[in-house]
């Protein structure tokens, strides 16, 4: 049974590969990183915008492919690449010696630096030797990171994996100042009124197209494409419409660093993210990002209602086989419960999606994900059903027995009606915590409502009202099951407090 | 003879509890076993339809043997008492009806899913059984809204519904309300004048004296005396039955 289950969610998840003319260049990266590089569009969030969107755009049109974009984390974006879940990735990754390691790099794409940012109100940062003692927030394993680490002197460096959240400690006072990457500065930094840029450019970077090894032919395609793309000064003029087109680039492309196309995309951005809005505009804003709000939570339930199906089912088997079952049958079940139940869900996800292709079984990641959850949750069900069956007595299994009932007809038609009895609130509240948890998929590539979250938040800068919103949504999808389970708990209650009306 | 006991030993923990005993059981008997609390009697009653098993010794139920699951293997002995319990019925100390069933649903309960009796004849003979306890108009009540004597007449209801030919009484009313005894005697009663082989384990003296054909007085685990109820209320042999009884009379 659970076998055409799992079938059926494959083919339910699958993309529909309707076959078209072109070849897909499937492009991974991280929508959450924001502006300017790949974004979700403010006027229509399922179109992914940005620099680098628009490359890519141009990058296929030239190799004659059609762009399929694929949603991953930054933590798992190289990853993800050599799993084979996506071509190419395109997403602000410096080439840097310890990377081409393990992935290819085409030449790059852009030359940028590093800015500082402080405070609009702080006189005594003006440059990176200012930082001495000083509390300074970058991105995980970035070069800004490394620049900080290199200094002679003593920083306190706190690494982010979310780059806007570094700039929002800073105005809040957590830190005392910012080193990202001049993108990221020019659109998180700059347009806010609380923060400044000072000192000149630090450092040096390039960023680079990114593939897997063993594809020379690929690799070649790739750079002839970008070569040409260079040439034309079509990359120059995305560039420009940015905002991006800067000196660096300009010197080793050999062209002028004054910029010939107006900056459109970056005003446009302005625009809509640091645009002063009045209430009734804002809550017309919010209004308009719960279509795709919903589209996450539809994505939150289905998740959370298969995962929920496999851990009951999973659940029962294992507090069946650990009550009842012969010694090997019973090992295996305390296995399996304190294995699951003693170990982080995060990490059980990344073995199952990131861990197991390395031994050769690989899953889409909806399959993963519902694995992940169930078996996560299947070891707390399997310790639910066991208290549950526990708590019946055993003058119960006694008189069926006496009876003349088997095993079998004892545990179906005496004892675990009762026992379901007594489990439905914890069970309820496996089903909400299952829920809530499902946000953690998002580190498998899997888009829901968290992740959803997540894109906008990072592109409005706007945690907090989203925040709540999201809560809100998460609040709400609950609300059903939880009246479902009131509903089965009061129709199964045992006692009756007044005798039932008399039928016949 | 229907039931033969041979022997019969049995320990918990290293304590012995049962210390071979031999018992023979005719048609239509209604046995008493009396004595000290703690002696090995509801034990002695449960091995007879195997709910425990047994150590060493035998207990014959008409043409099935019950003896040690290390002498006949588990599943044997499982088999073996799985066939003594469609002929022995069971009432319990603490009445074990389904809670989650009401009176009517408890009594059809069995007969439905063991016998696969139809829902239509299982919910006719249900009622008669109610009925000839005395419980017609409460087969749509829980056991929760039933006083403890009404409780333990529809457990003694659904034992009939299997039709058994011996039932077995584990101290069936001590758990009552004096003044709510009367009534399950009355039923066991009227159980014995219908041909009803009935082996009671209990502390009515006067039920037993009145009713029983034999008395057999236990005590740490062997027979100390057994007898007709004149004999053994009349005329007792050993002093332990003497000093034993004379808490009672």
């Amino acid at each position: 049974m659970i076998k055409i289950f799992l079938i059926f969610i494959l083919l339910a998840s699958s993309s529909f590969a309707i076959a078209k003319d072109k070849p897909k260049l499937r492009w991974g990266a991280d929508v959450e990183s924001g502006a300017p590089y790949s974004y979700k569009s403010p006027e229509n969030p399922d179109l992914v915008i940005g620099f680098e969107a628009e490359i890519v755009e141009a990058l296929a049109k030239e190799l004659g492919m059609e762009v399929e974009f694929v949603q991953n984390s930054w933590d798992g974006l190289i990853e993800g690449l050599i799993r084979g879940d996506y071509d190419i990735v395109v997403n602000g990754v410096e080439i840097t010696a310890d990377r081409a390691q393990v992935v290819h790099f085409s030449q790059p794409y852009y030359y940028t630096s590093e800015s500082l940012a402080v405070r609009k109100s702080n006189t005594d940062i003006t440059s990176l030797h200012d930082l001495k003692g000083k509390r300074v927030g970058t991105l995980d394993a970035s070069l800004a990171q490394k620049i900080l680490n290199q200094q002679p002197f003593q920083i306190t460096t706190l690494g982010y994996d979310e780059e806007v959240l570094c700039y929002g400690d800073l105005i809040l006072g957590r830190l005392d100042a910012v080193l990202l990457d001049e993108p990221i500065a020019l659109y998180y930094a700059k347009p806010n009124v609380d923060l400044k840029l000072v000192g000149g450019p630090i450092g040096y970077m390039e960023y680079g197209i990114v593939t897997r090894f063993g594809n020379p032919e690929f690799d070649a395609r790739i750079k002839k494409a970008l070569d040409k793309l260079i040439q034309d000064g079509s990359i120059q003029k995305i560039l420009e419409r940015w905002n991006l087109w800067n000196t660096s680039t300009a010197k080793v492309w050999g062209q002028s660093p004054v910029p010939q196309t107006r900056p459109e995309a970056y005003e446009k951005y302005l625009e809509t993210a640091w645009g002063k809005r009045t209430l009734l505009e804002k809550i017309k804003n919010y209004i308009s990002f719960l279509p795709l709000l919903a589209k996450g939570a539809v994505m939150t339930l289905e998740l959370s209602i298969i995962s929920m199906a496999l851990a009951m089912f999973l659940g029962l088997c294992a507090a069946l086989s650990r009550l009842y079952g012969p010694a090997p049958l019973r090992w295996l079940s305390v296995t399996y419960v304190e294995v699951f139940r003693g170990t982080p869900l995060l990490i059980q996800l990344y073995l199952i999606f990131y861990g197991l292709p390395h031994v050769g079984i690989s899953f889409d990641p909806f399959v993963a994900a519902v694995l992940g959850l169930g078996l996560n949750y299947g070891a707390c069900e399997a310790e639910n059903y066991r208290a549950g069956i526990l708590s019946i007595p055993k003058s119960q299994m006694d008189a069926s027995q006496a009876l003349g009932m088997n095993w079998f007809q004892s545990l179906r038609h005496v004892i675990l009606p009762q026992a379901i009895r007594v489990v439905i609130p914890p069970v309820t509240n496996d089903f909400i915590a299952l829920l809530k948890d499902s946000s953690l998929v998002s580190v498998i590539s899997m888009v829901e409502l968290t992740t959803i979250y997540g894109q906008l938040a990072s592109t409005y800068f706007d945690y907090l009202g989203l925040g709540i919103l999201t809560a809100c949504v998460y609040f709400v999808i609950g609300l059903p099951f939880v009246r479902l389970s009131r509903y089965f708990e009061t129709q199964l209650t045992t006692s009756r407090s007044t005798p039932p009306k008399a039928v016949k | 003879m229907i039931v033969k006991i041979e022997n019969l030993t049995k320990s918990f923990h290293n304590r012995l509890v049962i210390d071979g005993l031999s018992l023979d059981v005719h048609a239509g008997d209604l046995i008493a076993l009396i004595g000290p609390s703690g002696c090995g009697k509801s034990t002695f009653l449960r091995c007879i339809n195997g709910l425990e098993t047994v150590d060493s010794g035998t207990a014959q139920i008409f043409d099935t043997v019950l003896s040690s699951p290390l002498e006949i293997g588990h599943k044997e002995f499982q088999r073996r008492s799985f066939a003594v319990r469609q002929k022995v019925g069971m009432v319990f100390q603490s009445f074990n009806l389904f809670p989650h069933l009401t009176i009517l649903e408890n009594v059809m309960k069995a007969p439905l899913v063991v016998t696969k009796m139809s829902k239509v004849d299982a919910e006719i003979r249900a009622k008669e059984l109610l009925s000839k306890v005395g419980l017609g108009d409460k087969a749509y009540h829980y056991p929760d809204q039933l006083s403890g004597g009404q409780q333990q007449r529809a457990a003694i209801a659904r034992a009939l519904a299997m039709s058994p030919q011996i039932l077995l009484y584990d101290e069936p009313t001590s758990s009552l309300d004096p003044a709510l005894v009367n009534e399950v005697l009355l039923v066991m009663k009227q159980l014995d004048q219908e041909g009803m082989t009935q082996i009671v384990v209990t502390h009515e003296m006067r039920f037993a004296r009145d009713v029983a054909d034999k008395i057999v007085f236990i005590e740490q685990g062997s027979i100390v005396e057994m007898g007709s109820p004149d004999q053994i209320f009349g005329n007792p042999k050993d002093e332990r039955t003497k000093s034993f009884l004379r808490h009672f009379l």
